[in-house]
């Protein structure tokens, strides 16, 4: 039976959910999800409370230029349906265009993140707008901060199941751990659809 | 044996149009979310009040992760109903945790 | 498998705990962990009584007595009484609703092993630069400015062991969810399976937002971070919110599984099926769901205005009807039973009027007027060692006994636990009874002297006298458990006679719990076959191969890395080498886990049958 887990021929519709492990992750790694909400809330919630608490450093209006959120915000969005693209072809069975279309992912994922840290390094260095500045300052990079980790967390994540199974196909063993990692991606972009509204547009309109 | 094979690609066929045809409406989820963001960030670049501003760009956050949770994630298809329940909860509690750090907090 | 590894030495027996991954075992495991903790929070309790023993006693320095309090709150509620309660629930719930395992064996022992070097950790602090001492709930700014690293311990310490509880909750909530047996329906689980599935819902939707409090504390002490710096535009009210998002929930997933105990224990002795069971579920789900929007009652001095003080007074009240309606169920299910007066039963029988007087003055804290007066004095200190002893504590040592032969194959001397319970109950009522008067009478809490001549010395002596009582009857059942183990005298698969499906299978279970996973076919399923059929139940499947998950040593690795990283976190300057350390560890060994298959293996069915374990009940 072990060895039925690692064939990947004849997969059953939806392999991410035919076995009872598979299944388990699925479940276990939404209710997680569930958890995430609540987490990115009390993020928003803190930035929301302090984000007119710029004390003597700069505010959000000052700061946030939208074209560059604009471009971020492309990006990100794009590599959901570049992540979605891949799950379509693992249902169909065919890995390779999976494997491609999740290395865009990851490409565009790697986009975002430096454009991130460009983003960051804007503001420390060209607006003295540093973590310990005020308590905007540390509401404002702890929220996209945990956000970018969360985007590098899931860079290492996609990599990692891309190398490790790169010799071999997609079968009921690896299906769910493509599955939940697509999930991951897509919920990283829900929390960024937040953020550009709530953190940059919402600034920016004061 | 051979009957069975020969159904087994069948339904593949059969699936592989499902999937052909879901993905085409991902395809316009897609398109859907981006014209979102365009008018979101037009909205708050043309400089338009406020007041219409705000509550207008949330709608569409709302909208749009509806769509990602809905569509990308198939929060829609079947086997998905706890998955719903528990997000749901978790919507519930991250409105009211929010909700008080904006209202009762010293200001 | 653990039957070689039981006869083999103590390294190997110890090497099978280190990397075991079944349920049962990661129960005596959160069992020995929280009963340490339990232990040494109880010490450092006898240490805050004896300092009040008299008024003005300098048996403690104020900076020790306030590092002692903190330690044992914070020690009490995440590293004794909710270990304790995974305790019970890994031996349980997976045998109630006749799954194999739990859903995520490899999460569970991750879970345990981050609760423990949390644990650790925390403890450490004692021997470096001294303990956390802004009280367990550790409000900013006075945790901002505690001096030394002690709060530091408390961050780090409890973001480990949180990690690890809110492992814990989705891996029972997919358990419960994804693995019951077939007929096994929702409205047929036992409510300790029930109550479970709540309160590992309110760890989901709980345990973030204090991890959240937790970081940003920890970047205010240690980064610079301004969240709680009121100088730079921080608000120090944030962390009270989410200390209480996260504290209010807490309490109920103290509690619910608690009730789940005795939603057992009395129908097992009383001879009946549980009155109103579908109340019962009801009213849990019903005291979660208020659970999440009651938290600012632990503010109402903090001044949020009239209107935010209401609403939540009235939810906190509307709490008390799903809670009377379970008491009520209790009552009835004990009217015309044929009650038999075990030791779980006695315990069950304590609580109830415990936690009544318990609810009845959280009622009166409601009322947010009138908790002016309350607050911060010894009635609220009264009042919720009321409903998390009197109820929680209860409920832990009445489902330690019932369950104990399920988990050791042994039966606790009924005498010993009789005299446990006298003891720990009188002792209880003597020290926390009198502390509602000396609320009422204006003493606060937290202080570490009261003066003389205030009218507060009878009452503080009488409670220390009742402290005592309480630590010697906890000595008494340690001596209990200690002494049945040596004894080792074995018990048949159901010693209570009892009416739920873990009694239908060998005490101590096998390691792959159920031969053929059973039939279900109502609620109290064993008792139904034993009313109703011959008394065994009926195999849902044929005998067939057992697919069985590997034991790992990675769980106790990812816990190292974290603890490890966790000084130099703390410590920064030349101790960053520890943080890398640490943290290679801890993705080193994602890393690893992620490219070795764990694929597990099977038992197969011929070596099945030679074994015994037929679901027969002996």
């Amino acid at each position: 039976m072990a060895d039925d887990m690692l064939k990947s021929e004849n997969l059953p519709q939806n392999p991410e959910r035919a076995t009872l492990e598979g299944r388990n992750k699925f479940m276990g790694f939404w209710f997680f999800l569930g958890g995430e909400t609540v987490l990115f809330a009390s993020l928003f919630g803190t930035y929301l409370a302090l984000k007119n608490s710029n004390a003597q450093g700069p505010s959000a209006e000052e700061i946030f230029g939208l074209e560059l959120v604009f471009i971020m915000t492309i990006v990100l969005l794009t590599s959901s349906l570049t992540s979605v693209y891949a799950m379509y072809h693992m249902k169909n069975n065919d890995f390779k265009k999976m494997q491609l279309w999740i290395g865009i992912t990851v490409l565009l994922g790697l986009i975002f993140l430096g454009f991130e840290i460009y983003e960051f390094y804007h503001y420390v260095h060209g607006y003295e707008f540093g973590y310990t500045t005020s308590a905007f300052s540390s509401a404002f990079y702890t929220l996209v901060g945990f956000h970018g980790a969360h985007v590098a967390f899931g860079l290492g994540w996609f990599l990692s199941l891309m190398i490790r199974n790169s010799k071999r196909g997609i079968n009921l063993y690896n299906a769910p751990k493509f599955y939940i990692a697509s999930l991951y991606w897509h919920f990283i972009d829900v929390v960024w659809v937040f953020i550009f509204t709530v953190v940059y547009l919402m600034g920016k309109v004061g | 044996m051979a009957d069975n094979t020969n159904s087994t690609s069948e339904k593949q066929q059969f699936y592989r149009k499902k999937h052909k045809e879901e993905m085409k409406h991902h395809v316009l989820t897609f398109v859907m979310m981006i014209a979102f963001t365009l008018i979101a960030f037009g909205l708050v670049m043309a400089d338009v009040s406020a007041m219409f501003t705000i509550p207008i760009i949330l709608i569409m956050a709302a909208v749009q992760v509806a769509f990602q949770l809905y569509y990308f994630m198939h929060l829609n298809q079947e086997g998905h109903e706890m998955p719903a329940l528990m997000i749901y909860s978790g919507i519930f509690a991250a409105f009211l945790t929010i909700l008080a750090l904006t209202t009762i907090v010293w200001w | 498998m653990s039957t070689t590894a039981r006869k083999a030495g103590f390294g190997s027996v110890l090497w099978d705990y280190l990397t075991t991954v079944d349920h049962k075992k990661i129960a005596i495991l959160y069992l020995i962990g929280g009963f340490f903790f339990f232990i040494l929070g109880g010490l450092e309790a006898m240490l805050i009584r004896i300092q009040l023993i008299v008024p003005d006693n300098d048996f403690l320095s104020a900076q020790f007595y306030n590092e002692v309090l903190t330690m044992h709150g914070t020690t009490m509620i995440f590293l004794a009484a909710m270990p304790l309660l995974f305790a019970l629930m890994n031996i349980a719930v997976p045998l109630q609703i006749g799954a194999r395992d739990v859903a995520f064996p490899f999460v569970n022992s991750l879970g345990f092993w981050l609760f423990f070097f949390g644990g650790v950790m925390l403890n450490v602090s004692w021997f470096v630069t001294g303990a956390p001492d802004a009280g367990w709930t550790s409000y900013a700014p006075l945790s901002i400015f505690s001096e030394g690293h002690g709060v530091d311990f408390y961050s780090i310490g409890l973001q480990i062991a949180g990690f690890g509880t809110l492992m814990a909750g989705i891996n029972f909530i997919v358990t419960i969810v994804n693995m019951r047996a077939p007929g096994m329906t929702y409205m047929r689980m036992p409510l300790f399976t029930w109550t479970t599935l709540i309160a590992s819902v309110l760890i989901l939707f709980a345990f973030p937002a204090l991890t959240v409090g937790l970081f940003q504390l920890t970047f205010d002490r240690l980064f610079g971070a301004n969240f709680f710096n009121p100088e730079l535009g921080g608000n120090a009210i944030i962390w009270e919110h989410l200390f209480w998002i996260f504290g209010h929930p807490e309490v109920y997933i103290l509690i619910l599984p608690a009730f789940g105990v005795f939603s057992e224990v009395i129908p097992t002795f009383a001879k009946k099926r549980l009155f109103g069971y579908s109340s019962m579920v009801f009213a849990t789900v019903l005291i979660a769901f208020f659970g999440f929007m009651v938290w600012a009652h632990h503010m109402f001095t903090v001044g949020l205005g009239p209107i935010a003080n209401s609403i939540f007074a009235v939810a906190t009240m509307a709490i008390a009807v799903p809670t009377g309606i379970k008491i009520f169920n209790w009552l009835f299910t004990l009217w015309g039973g044929s009650i038999r007066l075990t030791s779980p039963m006695v315990f069950a029988l304590g609580f109830i009027p415990t936690f009544t007087i318990g609810g009845m003055t959280g009622v009166m804290l409601a009322s947010a007027a009138a908790d002016y007066q309350y607050h911060d004095s010894y009635f609220v200190v009264a009042h919720f060692h009321y409903v998390i002893v009197g109820g929680t504590v209860l409920g832990i040592f009445a489902g330690l006994i019932y369950w104990w032969p399920k988990m050791f194959g042994t039966l606790l001397n009924e005498k010993l636990n009789h005299w446990f319970f006298w003891l720990f109950f009188i002792g209880f009522h003597l020290t926390f009874f009198f502390q509602h008067f000396l609320g009422l009478m204006g003493m606060p809490r937290r202080y570490w002297v009261f003066g003389e001549g205030q009218g507060l010395d009878t009452f503080n002596f009488i409670s220390t006298i009742g402290a005592f009582l309480m630590a010697v009857g906890t000595i008494v059942f340690v001596y209990n458990m200690v002494m049945t183990q040596v004894k080792g005298k074995k018990v048949s698969g159901d010693p209570w006679d009892a009416r739920t499906l873990e009694w239908a299978i060998p005490s101590p279970p096998p390691f792959y719990n159920f031969k053929q996973l059973p039939l279900v076919r109502g609620l109290d399923p064993l008792w139904i076959e034993k009313t109703e059929g011959n008394g065994k139940m009926q195999p849902a499947e044929p005998l067939g191969d057992i697919h069985m998950p590997n034991n790992s040593f990675v769980p106790f690795v990812m816990s190292l890395g974290l603890f490890i990283a966790g000084f130099g976190v703390m410590f920064q300057g030349s101790y960053w080498f520890l943080a890398a350390i640490g943290f290679g560890l801890f993705f080193g060994s994602m890393i690893y886990r992620s490219f070795k298959d764990d694929l597990g293996y099977h038992i197969h069915k011929e070596d099945l049958e030679d074994e015994k374990g037929d679901g027969s009940n002996g």
